[in-house]
């Protein structure tokens, strides 16, 4: 069986470079996919299935950490998950978090010897899971936990979208979410939410009484909300802990969340699943 | 980032204001010059000339110190939108003249009294001498007053204009190098190397072309933040250069057009005061968009004003990130400031128009060269 990979990288000038060293390094490796954003990189990872991504780590839309994320959300439990390959410039956090959570990646510019190795690794990592001896679920919970790592990375998220923020920078926490409706903005302390759920530009704020639309992104959002108190249990949705009523877990991995005082039921996605276990 | 341990600072340390006790032991001082001056002078008897001319300067200092010190809080107080530092420090020349004269009378008075008391020796105070002979040792403590106190009055304003150069410089030189980290933000550096090192394998024309227009940026960025001002059609080249660069990078993702009137191309401005800008625009605007987006740059007369303007069609304003923690906005703003004070200013708000995206409004006098161009 041939390997597939998937390249996504938005600088055309790059993707072309890293495809041409690929050819030359591992011509057995069969590029199913070239694209230049992280929603696009999701898509074709989850149509064409390719063995191994190369992820950039700052693209438009949707960070290649996002993307990674996404994929390791919404990858179907019966197949294996592809192995992620980070690719980045200069970026000191990035890199820290990468070797914190052994996580592989590659610097730009590519410098061969290091893309030579990465695909050593990768080849030697696409051999072991052809090896019926080779325990799935381990794997799988590897790659879970060191995308873990690197999601509570401090600031990692951050700097994957935004090159200059200083993730030491203490970011002042919202005690009130201020949300336009029509020519009012109603003022909604952030005890009285529900949920938050991400909206393409926009996150939905879910309170007992009503919803608001805010127009800034989750991703904006996060840093600046209370961790102990508001979970982060899928890429799109954090909840207010204390809202959540029960936690009950099924057998794809997922934990449905239902919540106090409110019928909507929320969804913790297999990377956020180890937050709810019994004390 | 900490300068605390400024090597600058600490070479050339501000001139400390004296504290409270040490102008005191400063006053004694004088005084004693003085009873050793009147000896050596008239002949007066050292020991009790040293006694009383001491006591009497203290007294004298004590009086006007801390009427001056009263007067200047009073004043503080009534009036705080005066806050200069100087001003809760000093009441002015209208209030001292009265407090010294009136600190002198009672300083001198007083003085006396304590001298006589440790001496034994009544010399004849302003209350029992004559009026001719009360006059002449008025003035006499008069003109040491007067003259210690402006000795003191131009010890603190040196001491203050130290103060203040000081801090000027310490900001200049924070500010230069904030404005090379940013201009040279290494994300930016290392990506468009890595591009340049592909392009040579592939396009090598395209290359040398793309290591001229970095070598434009640089030049302009190193010396940029020491030069005092360039004409705008070269402000409009380096922006030029600088999305050149970042075009290589970004493809058919980022677009641009410039409009700068034939009148206005060399009209002088800070060089590179655009470029935080742009870098915006790029950074915020078109580069979360996944199709990307343009920036307009353009320049008009309003005036006597000279109005910039730099617009993106990218993703626009957030509710929650304010325009303050975007760090080229408050460096374009203290530039702003620095060389022309309040006649110039920094706008940003969302566009107008079905394009959506922000634009960011500069406006700075024409007519008037920039105050201190070598700040």
């Amino acid at each position: 069986m041939t390997p597939t990979a998937l390249i996504a990288e938005d600088e055309p000038l790059l993707a072309a470079n890293l495809q041409a060293e690929l050819a030359r390094l591992w011509p057995a490796l069969r590029v199913v996919a070239n694209v230049g954003h992280g929603a696009a990189a999701v898509e074709q990872a989850l149509a064409l299935r390719p063995d191994v991504v190369f992820l950039d780590i700052r693209m438009p839309g949707m960070t290649g950490l996002e993307a990674a994320q996404a994929l390791a959300e919404d990858w179907p439990a019966d197949a294996n998950l592809p192995l992620i390959v980070f690719v980045t410039a200069y970026d000191q956090y990035a890199l820290q978090a990468f070797e914190r959570a052994a996580v592989d990646y590659v610097l730009k510019p590519v410098q061969t010897e290091r893309l030579a190795l990465t695909c050593a690794r990768v080849k030697a990592a696409l051999q072991q899971r052809r090896e019926p001896a080779a325990a799935e679920p381990s794997a799988l919970e590897e790659t879970l936990a060191q995308l873990r790592g690197l999601l509570a990375a401090p600031g990692l998220s951050a700097a994957a979208f935004d090159a200059s923020a200083n993730p030491s920078a203490p970011i002042q926490k919202l005690a009130v979410i201020q949300a336009s409706v029509g020519a009012a903005i109603h003022m909604v302390p952030v005890a009285e939410v529900l949920y938050f759920e991400a909206a393409d530009k926009y996150v939905r704020v879910i309170t007992g009484a009503r919803d608001y639309l805010i127009r800034t992104s989750l991703r904006e959002l996060l840093p600046q909300l209370d961790a102990q108190r508001f979970w982060q249990v899928h890429r799109g949705t954090v909840v207010r802990a204390e809202a959540i009523a029960t936690a009950v877990r099924d057998e794809t991995g997922k934990v449905q969340l239902t919540l106090r005082g409110h019928n909507d039921k929320l969804v913790a996605s297999r990377l956020y699943a180890h937050l709810f276990r019994a004390m | 980032m900490s300068i605390a341990a400024d090597p600058m600072a600490a070479a050339a340390a501000p001139r400390r204001r004296a504290p409270f006790a040490v102008r005191g032991l400063r006053s004694m001082g004088f005084g004693a010059f003085i009873g050793v001056a009147l000896h050596l002078a008239f002949g007066m008897p050292l020991w009790s000339g040293l006694v009383h001319s001491v006591s009497i300067a203290t007294m004298c200092w004590f009086c006007i110190d801390t009427s001056r010190i009263g007067a200047a809080r009073w004043l503080h107080r009534r009036d705080p939108a005066d806050a200069s530092e100087s001003r809760s420090r000093w009441p002015g020349w209208p209030w001292m003249l009265p407090i010294i004269v009136i600190g002198t009378v009672i300083g001198f008075s007083a003085g006396n009294e304590i001298a006589g008391w440790i001496t034994g020796h009544r010399s004849p105070g302003y209350l029992r001498g004559s009026l001719s002979q009360a006059l002449s040792m008025l003035t006499l403590s008069l003109v040491p007053g007067v003259v210690i106190t402006y000795w003191f009055y131009s010890r603190e304003v040196i001491a203050g204009q130290q103060a203040a150069m000081l801090t000027a410089q310490r900001q200049a030189a924070e500010h230069q190098l904030k404005l090379l980290e940013s201009q040279l933000e290494p994300h930016m550096l290392f990506n468009t190397l890595a591009n340049l090192r592909v392009l040579i394998g592939i396009d090598a024309p395209r290359a040398q072309a793309m290591l001229d227009q970095l070598i434009a940026f640089l030049r302009a960025t190193l010396s940029g933040s020491r030069a005092a001002l360039h004409p705008l059609s070269a402000e409009f080249a380096r922006l030029a250069d600088y999305l050149a660069l970042m075009q290589v990078r970004m493809g058919g993702r980022l677009q641009h057009c410039f409009d700068l009137p034939a009148d206005l191309a060399a009209t002088p401005v800070p060089p590179l005061l655009l470029q935080p800008l742009v870098e915006n625009c790029i950074k915020h605007g078109l580069e979360p968009e996944v199709a990307g987006g343009r920036i307009d740059v353009s320049a008009a007369r309003d005036g006597a004003q000279l109005v910039l303007t730099v617009r993106d069609t990218g993703a626009g304003l957030s509710d929650t990130r304010g325009d303050g923690t975007r760090f080229g906005l408050v460096q374009v703003r203290e530039r702003l400031a620095t060389l022309y004070g309040a006649a110039a200013s920094l706008e940003l708000r969302a566009a107008d128009g079905a394009e959506g995206g922000t634009v960011a409004i500069v406006r700075l006098p024409i007519a008037t060269q920039a105050k201190d161009s070598a700040a």
